[in-house]
């Protein structure tokens, strides 16, 4: 079952905010890989984008998100399956009615889940950006944000069925999630993929033959940054939410810090070290990938690895990252930041990885089982879910801008104003093909 | 094929849940789980495979 966490020293409490504090820095570094990763005549879309749609998602958890998530032992909805209690919606007020701001573990995991949610509404920008319309990219957020979201978070972190497993079958400790690998990186990766298939490749991306053809960044270095301000950000969520969803004590922030640094170090060595043999040299922008990738698979369960699990993880989400980026461009899904590999398959792999190495104290056996469950819940349950509500969403306003508006760039046709205005980015030439 | 890959991947959750709540013994009850993660990669592929461009319709 979720612990139920304890009320928390004053230390604690003020460590509990300071970690909070940093989970922005996650976002701001995606922002920034998102737009590093855009052409130029995109990147003030990419990046007013990201603010939006953070802006809407915690809004939107505000009036009716936590009420659908809640806390562990507080009011839920609960039906009974063969005797067993099986929460699966959280019975709170709107508008964080009846929630006192003061402090407590409650409290403390609704400001959390204010920039969480944010951060999980911020990772489909990237697979679907220099397409995707503002306005349609703000809807798909409110959806999120409403309803994905906050329904998943409630089964993992809210104590919903999902963190219930143990108690009820026996299955390890129930579904672990410390730092957000399901609730936040495997749902926004997953809405990234329904959002690949819905608005398809950029234009130019490929030829007539299928063949791909390399658009890159208009700024590596934008991206770099981003991996390194992302690396606090994520020490951050990794530390607060296992201490918010888990109960572990605020002393183990420590290991939690080393294995999420491991983890991101390993996967983007790996990374480098793919590319350097298979292309000659290391490539930047999968290194990027392969760096985040490791910060996604530290996530579910940084409290309770050894570092050197934490290690051998890291390894595998760079290989992981490599090969499925490539492989994706090869079958014409034409991620632009590679959003789906980093967040969405890296965060599956965290939580399968969780119940291979993690070593919960007092946990029955058969945590895999439960990490299993979770991972099915995922796939078979959030996946269909988002691809229904943003097909829906499709056809009542389109998604994808139209043929003359990614020609002319997403900054011009949605903003009327480029990012680098000094610069000539585009010609009357380009702009009329 | 996009509509029977969404029905797999629906299915198969519905056969892990139903492996969680029938089954007790650990062997069976891993045995079905992994079926029906397996039922959702199936489900999975085919919505890939519906949402490869045709030949002509390349972007």
């Amino acid at each position: 079952m979720a612990a139920m966490v304890p009320a928390l020293s004053e230390v604690g409490v003020a460590l509990c905010i300071f970690l909070i504090l940093l989970v922005p820095l996650a976002i701001a570094g995606l922002a920034l890989i998102n737009t590093g990763f855009v052409r130029s005549r995109s990147a003030a879309h990419a990046m007013l984008s990201t603010l939006c749609v953070v802006a809407i998602a915690a809004s939107v958890y505000f009036v009716c998100g936590f009420a659908v998530e809640g806390y562990a032992g507080r009011p839920m909805h609960a039906i009974s399956v063969a005797g067993k209690q099986w929460s699966w919606l959280a019975a709170e007020k709107f508008f964080f009615h009846g929630l006192e701001l003061d402090g407590s573990p409650a409290s403390l995991a609704a400001l959390l889940q204010l920039f969480g949610v944010g951060l999980a509404a911020a990772i489909p920008l990237g697979s679907a950006a220099d397409r995707w319309r503002l306005g349609a990219s703000a809807c798909a957020a409110v959806l999120l944000a409403g309803c994905t979201y906050p329904l998943f978070a409630h089964w993992a972190w809210g104590g919903g069925w999902l963190a219930q497993l143990g108690v009820n079958y026996s299955l390890g400790r129930g579904f672990l999630d410390c730092g957000g690998a399901g609730s936040i990186q495997a749902v926004g990766g997953l809405n990234a993929l329904v959002m690949l298939w819905i608005l398809g490749p950029r234009r130019g991306k490929y030829s007539p033959e299928g063949v791909p053809t390399a658009i890159p960044g208009h700024n590596t270095v934008l991206v770099l940054f981003g991996c390194l301000l992302a690396l606090l950000g994520w020490v951050g969520l990794n530390s607060a939410g296992a201490i918010l969803f888990t109960g572990v004590a605020p002393a183990r922030v420590v290991l939690i810090a080393v294995n999420t640094m491991l983890s991101a170090s390993a996967s983007a060595l790996t990374t480098l070290l793919i590319t350097r043999i298979r292309f000659g040299k290391p490539d930047a922008s999968l290194v990027a990938n392969g760096w985040v990738g490791g910060l996604v698979a530290s996530c579910a369960g940084c409290a309770f690895l050894e570092p050197l699990a934490a290690l051998l993880i890291g390894v595998v989400a760079g290989a992981l990252v490599t090969f499925s980026i490539q492989w994706l461009e090869l079958i014409a899904v034409g991620d632009t930041v590679g959003s789906f590999s980093v967040h969405g398959l890296c965060g599956l792999w965290s939580l399968l990885a969780a119940g291979l190495f993690a070593r919960v104290p007092g946990a029955a056996l058969g945590q895999w089982v439960a990490q299993a469950v979770g991972i099915a819940t995922l796939l078979g349950f959030v996946l269909p879910l988002s691809y229904g509500l943003n097909l829906l969403l499709d056809r009542v306003l389109p998604q994808r801008v139209p043929p003359e508006g990614e020609h002319q760039g997403m900054d011009l046709h949605e903003l009327g104003a480029g990012a680098y205005p000094e610069f000539v980015t585009y010609t009357e030439e380009s702009m009329q093909r | 094929m996009k509509i029977a890959g969404i029905l797999l991947l629906l299915t198969g959750w519905l056969l892990v849940l139903a492996a969680v709540v029938l089954l007790a013994a650990p062997a069976s009850r891993s045995g079905f789980v992994l079926a029906g993660i397996g039922v959702e990669i199936l489900g999975l592929v085919l919505v890939f495979r519906a949402h490869l461009p045709l030949a002509g319709e390349r972007y």
